[in-house]
């Protein structure tokens, strides 16, 4: 099975500091990875060189996406491409209206793909259906985007936007943090609802708990730039009960 | 050089001829004044960012002869969702043929030349401008023959917005016209009014304004400016505001069009208790030289002004943003804050901003504040890596970065179409989403 998403040996250099230092992962559509690893390891950065976001250097290394080089691409190609990133830390945005951004956005990425493009009622038709998965108040469709938005509304949000926009490969961003148990629930059933054999996700994670929700077919950890240790749920359950250390001294042992 | 341009401008030896003796006297009054210390240079400190080396070339007529018989498209003097008395200018000119007057309780509108028995007139068109730098009121006093009042009697709540039009068209040459408004709210009244100026491109003619405005005693004036002369335009205005006693100005203002643009916004708490609420925005494009004077006096006890400014300058517009406010002995208990935060879309543009705050009296709460900068990249990833195309998001930035100045209207089909002529008047390079497509408001 050709992958969905292939990175390749990525060097990349943030602000003159080398932050990831030769990852490689491979997803196929309609697997769930997850990545844990500890503050600092380089994920928020895998998630942005991913989408697309300015400041990151790639130095070496490649990625491609269902057979393109991803890196070329613009950010809203990447989007129109059907490639999500779930903000860690969602923007607020002052006098941009969230149902409006939604839907030129929504509309921009059809249009790119040569669909037609959505009226106000199919639309919010659409909204209706996508809101009710996720319990969110529709008065938050009415506000700015983000602006004055809970922590775990952001967070809401970032994944109604996902199931309103329907990406091939969503990255989540620690979108459970901050979350309290029935939201983190509501998430998980938000993403839960959308996988399907032809979409792949990139959830990355400090919590196990998370996982019990969303089951993962591969856990990864990632740690000082690359990927040290892949293997299935229990891997998670593992670093629950013995933090980030234990693989240090696993690698340290293996190697002696 | 200002010179030429000033013994041009006055026509020596054509003093128009009016009803009035009083007229007379403040006219030639004015003239002298002007006369003797001409239009402002490069050495005068308030006019010091904005040249008018640029005006001295033209070779404006005075007036528009033929501005009594200028066609004038419908579409330039409506507004959505204004629907009441009209008040229409044409180079200067009142046209009672493209006006609305509609009897209305309370509310008096007439031209000038109708009401100069009249002692609030007399006493507000006869006004000494005594400083050198207001030499354009000067020379509007010196030469106006045209202008309106706008009066509500008082205690009468005047429902239906008044609007005012004053618009440019081409005409035989350019041609520089004064005109002149007198607005007057009398005890607790109330009233909403309109100060447009639009224009069609293919002119550049200089309009000199004028607006006086008094809100007397516990009355309330709601007050838009919108700005969208043409692209040639040249356009110098003096808004005076004097606000009495517990009386309250919400103004919102719009600095969209014109080529070499100055606005000089003077306001006057003069009564205990009087409040402004200031809210505008200036965006520029292509080579707009727009000069905003705000001029924000505390004269009294407990007064309050609130001013909130957005500017931006695309290509290589230049806008000029000079913020006073002056609190004077005995304005104790005075509450004032002047935030202006401007956007620069292009390294060839230019904006200088420049708060200043004199304080005399105690017991005064001041906040101040200017800044200068770009977009937010953050903002501009988040909507890009949602699909939007880097041109539309930084339109809708841009947008919602000036809405603060429409935030408040409460007419939405006049919030949407100020949205749309906004949207219009964002920089050219980048291509805005199309203004029927115009955003909501959160
Ligand atoms: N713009 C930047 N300038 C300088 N350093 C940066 C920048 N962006 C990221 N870094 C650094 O890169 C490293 C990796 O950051 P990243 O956000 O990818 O970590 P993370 O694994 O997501 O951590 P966390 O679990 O805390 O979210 C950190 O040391 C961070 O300080
Ligand atoms: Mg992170």
């Amino acid at each position: 099975m050709a992958s969905m998403l292939k990175i390749d040996n990525l060097h990349v250099r943030v602000a003159g500091k080398d932050i990831l230092k030769g990852l490689s992962l491979e997803v196929n559509p309609g697997e769930v990875h997850a990545i844990m690893g500890p503050n600092g390891a380089g994920k928020s950065t895998l998630g942005n060189v991913l989408a697309g976001r300015d400041g990151y250097e790639v130095v070496e290394g490649s990625v491609t996406f269902e057979g393109r080089d991803l890196l070329a691409r613009e950010p809203e190609e990447r989007a129109a491409d059907g490639v999500f990133l779930a903000f860690q830390y969602p923007v607020e945005i002052p006098g941009v209206n969230n149902t409006y951004f939604l839907r030129a956005a929504l509309n921009a990425q059809r249009k790119a793909r040569g669909e037609s493009e959505l009226d106000s009622m199919q639309f919010l038709k659409k909204v209706r259906e996508k809101l009710a998965v996720l319990h969110l108040k529709d008065e938050l469709l009415h506000r700015a985007v983000n602006e004055g938005f809970s922590g775990g509304e952001k967070k809401r949000n970032e994944i109604f936007q996902m199931a309103l926009l329907e990406p091939k490969l969503a990255i989540l961003d620690e979108t459970d943090s901050g979350l309290d148990i029935d939201a983190l629930k509501m998430v998980a059933d938000g993403v839960n609802a959308m996988r399907d054999p032809a979409r792949a996700f990139l959830v990355i994670t400090h919590y196990q708990r998370l996982l019990d929700y969303i089951v993962p077919d591969v856990v990864h950890v990632l740690a000082d730039g690359r990927i040290v240790e892949s293997g299935d749920k229990s891997l998670a359950l593992k670093l629950e009960e013995h933090g980030y250390a234990w693989i240090a001294e696993r690698k340290i042992a293996g190697a002696a | 050089m200002a010179a030429v341009l000033l013994d041009r401008l006055l026509d020596a030896g054509a003093a128009p001829a009016s009803q009035a003796a009083w007229l007379d006297d403040a006219r030639r009054e004015a003239r002298e004044a002007l006369v003797r210390d001409g239009l402002p240079g490069a050495r005068s400190e308030a006019w010091k960012y904005t040249s008018l080396r640029a005006l001295a070339q033209r070779a404006y007529a005075r007036g528009d002869a033929g501005a009594a018989g200028r066609a004038v498209e419908a579409s330039l003097v409506a507004l959505p969702g204004v629907d009441g008395p009209r008040v229409v200018f044409v180079n200067g000119r009142f046209r009672a043929d493209l006006s609305q007057l509609p009897a209305t309780s309370g509310l008096t509108i007439a031209p000038l030349v109708d009401v100069l028995d009249d002692t609030g007139v007399h006493a507000l068109l006869a006004r000494r401008f005594d400083d050198a730098s207001q030499a354009f009121a000067r020379l509007n006093t010196a030469l106006v023959d045209d202008g309106v009042l706008v009066r509500v009697a008082p205690d009468a709540q005047v429902d239906v917005p008044v609007h005012l039009v004053f618009a440019g068209v081409p005409a035989d040459g350019d041609v520089a016209w004064q005109s002149r408004v007198l607005v007057e709210l009398g005890e607790s009244a109330s009233l909403r009014l309109i100060e447009s100026h639009v224009g069609t491109d293919g002119q550049a003619h200089l309009g000199n304004h004028v607006a006086q405005v008094a809100v007397r005693r516990g009355a309330t004036l709601d007050l838009l400016q919108m700005q969208v002369a043409a692209e040639a335009g040249v356009l110098v205005r003096r808004s005076d505001v004097v606000l009495d006693e517990d009386a309250r100005l919400n103004l919102r203002t719009l600095e969209l069009g014109g080529q070499l643009v100055r606005h000089d916004l003077v306001v006057d708490l003069a009564g205990d208790r009087a409040q402004l609420e200031s809210r505008g925005v200036f965006a520029l494009h292509g080579r707009q030289h727009v000069d905003t004077h705000l001029d924000i006096r505390h004269l009294a006890r407990d007064t309050r002004s609130d001013m909130v400014w957005r500017g931006v300058a695309d290509a290589r517009s230049r806008g000029v943003f000079h913020g006073a406010i002056t609190v004077a002995p005995g304005a104790d208990g005075t509450d004032a804050s002047l935030a202006n935060k401007n956007l620069l879309l292009s390294d060839q543009a230019e904006i200088d901003t420049q708060p200043l705050l004199v304080i005399h009296a105690d017991e005064v709460k001041a906040a101040h504040g200017a800044t200068v900068g770009q977009l937010d990249e953050r903002a501009l990833f988040y909507l890009r890596s949602r699909g939007l195309p880097e041109s539309e998001a930084r339109a809708l930035l841009t947008l919602a970065f000036c809405r603060v100045a429409i935030d408040s209207l409460e007419n939405p089909a006049l919030r949407d179409h100020i949205d749309a002529v906004l949207l219009d008047h964002l920089p050219r390079d980048v291509a805005a989403p199309t203004a029927q497509d115009a955003p909501n408001r959160p």
